[in-house]
């Protein structure tokens, strides 16, 4: 097919062309962007929590009166759980990966170090690490005698008696990999205040933080065996077997309030439903811009279907004569396929451009990476393709005027 | 003339019915995607306090006396000390200090279960300050504050929930183990944002939509708040671990907010200079090392300083302006084949002595009316929009709909579209030479 016939007729119909052209290059470089905004949603929503996600319940309760020996409420709770028929472990906890509250300790590697070197999570509680199933990659778990109780801790603290302070703690990979690269974590120390060093005895494969907004530091967490009582912000954390996790949770809730059956659930959700909520917005914003690259390819193809169809009409008389002069009805469907290709190359390429400006401009206002290489050759082959499939039926309709129109009207 | 071309363009719209559905389907998605995202952030960025919001301050001190970090900006909240010194100064022309812990609430005289609601402490200004509305009764004195008084206003949802809405004023609500009367039942309030609550968007990656929560069902007085929950109070962040958690008035740690009230830029002056001389005396004390390091933002400045909007909202609202760009081109092309291809008789109607002029009316005249029947698809999308917007989980969801200003907008904005879009086809129809078009019909 000769190309040039095509570029000739398009520079008479300048106007029309640019149109066509700028919408294509538009909404090549709004879906470029709009999947790649997807793409980090969804690789967003994927990020690993480290946990056993298919398995875990989330139960909080809040007692009236506050009990008098919250310790002792704890390990009467933590037992009566463990007696619930399918409860494989039982954990008490401040906070749970995506769970969104967070505390949040300041590490430095020199107690003197004016500036902190990071900020990371601290998790803490009984029974964690087997409950929640982070593997082990190096090291060894928290033991019973490594625990001290908060309120003791907090004593120490103030008045300088090292021995009730934790000693010792867990790391997962990346944390260790960002303080000290490339070397054996194991044996080091970490400082959450000037007195309060910390050895690492054990590194995680992976734990995510509640409070995991920026994916970077989503991993940045830590393990101290601290003990709690039981208390309004502390959760038990219940591990059974996914099928078994409805039942184990109605009867862990029964569980609860018999040893104390004036105290309110204020929380009883699986794992599942604290990721979902956790990635809700991404969720919902994912399924809009799906919506939105739907959209944008129907309008467009419309405009393409509009645009078609009209210079069919208006060429009408031109394509009665070629047909007389001897053109096949695939000679004109091809004339108006290569054209619509012709114009679908030039707003690629003009998309192109334009997408990667659109990404330089997001990447400045919300700290999106670069758009990625391979966008350009899907947006390209995609924007190809809905451009052919609407020129198709203006085309068969030009492929169908009879060479008796050019002897018409002359 | 502008009944006739009206009637014109009706018949021509008339004549190719797939054209005009596809022109006016364009232009209505377009304008329904950017009404909707438009009018969610029309309500997020919104002034909250209309007429008002000029005269509220945020003052902050930088209380945290480590060098934990750089200390650009003053930490977000106060903490107790200088909250309360600040307040009882009284050199605002009104002052208030808030404060929100989670308890639990029940009516002795109703037989409902007990809730677990958002209580928020606060002074006796807060209601005057902020024009919070009351059905029934009002807020509490000065004096109560002063007394510790166990008086409360609850939100007419609370009111609703326990009361049935009737008038419960003088009943009895057991806040956790204390009883307290309430005085005031408000009106619904609903501000967008919470701003009395806003701080640490700078630390929330753009997902601020917990700035758009409803407000707290329960106010006390400051102080009795404080004694009412003892123990559950939870701090902004601390710089040292306090000695008692959820007890935080002795703790290094930030908790409370203080805003006030200044009418006319002297006093805002004068209480800028106060502050600055509170936190020099407070570092002569050696109780605050950044003495310098503190802020009096306005209400406005202090949420632009938060990004309230999520930034998803912002997104949003830029794809559905690419969006509508797209549909103009889309309209501009459509419109172009629809004049030009009468080119016949625009011709005759020129060569029967039409001016340009009246021709280019003509033709906008078509693309107005297809506008007209663009925004009311484009309203109807809108509202479809929006009720998606109210299905989604976020917090603002259940503010999302369409107030008048945003109803006008969709069609002015429709109607502009398509003049805009207008204009070139109906410029390339006007210059249309009436002989050549003569010669061949």
């Amino acid at each position: 097919m000769d190309i040039l016939p095509i570029l000739s007729t398009l520079r008479r119909h300048k106007l029309t062309s640019w149109l066509l052209i700028l919408e294509i290059a538009l909404t090549c470089a709004i879906v470029c962007n709009a999947v790649f905004l997807i793409g980090q949603r969804l690789q967003r929503m994927d990020m690993p929590s480290g946990v056993a996600e298919h398995e875990l319940l989330q139960i909080q309760v809040a007692d009236v009166t506050s009990p008098s020996n919250p310790y002792a409420r704890l390990a009467e709770d933590m037992a009566a759980l463990r007696q619930v028929p399918g409860v494989l472990s039982v954990a008490s906890s401040n906070e749970v990966p995506f769970g969104n509250s967070s505390s949040n300790g300041n590490i430095r590697l020199d107690p003197a170090q004016p500036e902190r070197t990071l900020n990371a999570t601290t998790y803490f509680g009984e029974n964690l690490v087997q409950t929640l199933g982070p593997r082990l990659v190096s090291g060894r778990d928290l033991q019973s005698d490594d625990f001290v109780d908060v309120e003791a801790a907090l004593k120490g603290l103030s008045t300088g008696d090292s021995k009730s302070l934790p000693h010792v703690t867990l790391i997962t990979q990346t944390l260790a990999e960002r303080l000290w690269p490339g070397q054996n974590p194991l044996g080091r120390i970490i400082y959450l205040t000037p007195t309060v060093g910390l050895r690492v005895v054990g590194v995680l494969d992976s734990l995510a933080r509640p409070n995991a907004y920026d994916q970077a530091k989503a991993q940045y967490s830590m393990v101290v065996p601290l003990r709690m009582g039981a208390d309004k912000d502390l959760s038990y954390l219940i591990r059974a077997r996914p099928e078994d996790r409805a039942n184990v949770l109605a009867a862990a809730l029964v569980a609860l309030k018999k040893v104390d059956p004036q105290r309110v659930v204020t929380m009883q959700r699986s794992f599942d439903e604290v990721r979902r909520k956790f990635f809700q917005d991404d969720r919902a914003m994912a399924g809009m811009l799906v919506g939105v690259i739907v959209a944008l390819l129907i309008v467009t193809a419309l405009g393409i279907v509009g645009l078609a169809s009209f210079w069919v009409a208006q060429r009408r008389r031109t394509i009665g004569v070629r047909r007389a002069l001897g053109a096949t009805r695939g000679n004109i469907l091809h004339y108006f396929q290569t054209e619509n290709f012709v114009l679908a190359t030039f707003g690629i390429a003009l998309g192109m451009v334009l997408a990667y400006g659109v990404n330089l401009f997001l990447m400045s206002h919300y700290e999106l990476p670069r758009l990625p290489g391979i966008y350009f050759p899907v947006g390209a082959v995609l924007l190809w393709l809905i451009g052919q499939l609407a020129v198709l039926g203006p085309a068969l309709r030009a492929a169908a005027v009879p060479p008796v129109v050019a002897t018409r009207s002359v | 003339m502008f009944a006739y071309y009206l009637d014109l363009a009706v018949r021509s719209l008339k004549r190719n019915k797939v054209l005009t559905a596809l022109m006016v389907l364009a232009i209505a998605v377009g304008i329904g995607a950017s009404m909707t995202t438009l009018t969610v952030m029309h309500l997020l960025s919104g002034d909250p306090l209309p007429g008002r919001s000029g005269t509220l301050f945020y003052p902050q001190v930088d209380a945290d006396p480590t060098n934990d970090y750089s200390h650009a900006e003053p930490l977000d909240v106060m903490d107790y000390r200088s909250a309360v010194d600040l307040w009882s100064a009284h050199r605002a022309d009104r002052q208030t200090l808030v404060v929100d812990s989670k308890l639990k609430v029940h009516a002795p005289e109703v037989n409902l279960p007990p809730l677990m609601e958002m209580m928020l402490s606060t002074t006796s200004d807060f209601f005057p300050m902020f024009d919070v509305p009351f059905q029934y009764g009002s807020g509490w004195s000065a004096d109560d504050d002063a007394k510790h008084a166990r008086v409360a206003v609850i939100s007419a949802d609370l009111n609703n929930k326990l009361f049935g809405g009737t008038n419960s004023v003088g009943h009895t609500l057991r806040l956790r183990d204390t009883d307290v009367r309430i005085v005031g039942v408000l009106k619904p309030w609903r501000p967008s944002p919470q701003f009395y609550m806003v701080a640490g968007g700078r630390f929330a990656n753009g997902q601020t939509d917990d700035f758009y929560t409803k407000p707290e069902d329960v106010f006390t007085p400051f102080t009795s708040g404080l004694e009412i929950n003892d123990g559950n109070f939870w701090q902004f962040t601390c710089w040292h671990m306090p000695d008692t958690p959820g007890h935080l008035q002795n703790a290094p740690c930030v908790w409370i907010r203080l805003w006030v009230e200044l009418g006319g830029a002297a006093k805002v002056a004068d209480y800028r200079s106060f502050l600055a001389g509170y936190a020099a005396q407070q570092k002569a004390l050696g109780r605050i090392t950044h003495a310098d390091n503190t802020r009096l933002r306005s209400l406005m400045q202090w949420l632009d300083f938060n990004h309230v909007v999520p930034s998803d909202v912002h997104l949003q609202t830029w794809l559905a302006f690419a969006f509508l760009a797209i549909c103009l081109f889309n309209t501009v092309g459509l419109l172009l084949a629809k004049f030009l291809r009468r080119s016949g008789e625009i011709g005759v109607r020129r060569a029967l002595g039409a001016s340009r002029r009246a021709v280019f009316a003509q033709c906008l005249v078509e693309a107005g009316l297809i506008g007209l029947l663009g925004g009311i698809g484009g309203w109807l999308l809108t509202l479809t929009g929006l009720w998606l917007v109210r299905r989604q989980p976020s917090a603002y969801a259940d503010l999302a709909h369409l107030d008048a200003p945003m109803f006008f907008a969709t069609f002015v904005l429709a109607i502009m579209v398509s003049l805009l879009a207008g204009a070139l086809p109906a410029l390339r129809a006007s210059r249309i030479a009436p002989a050549l078009q003569l010669k061949t019909l």
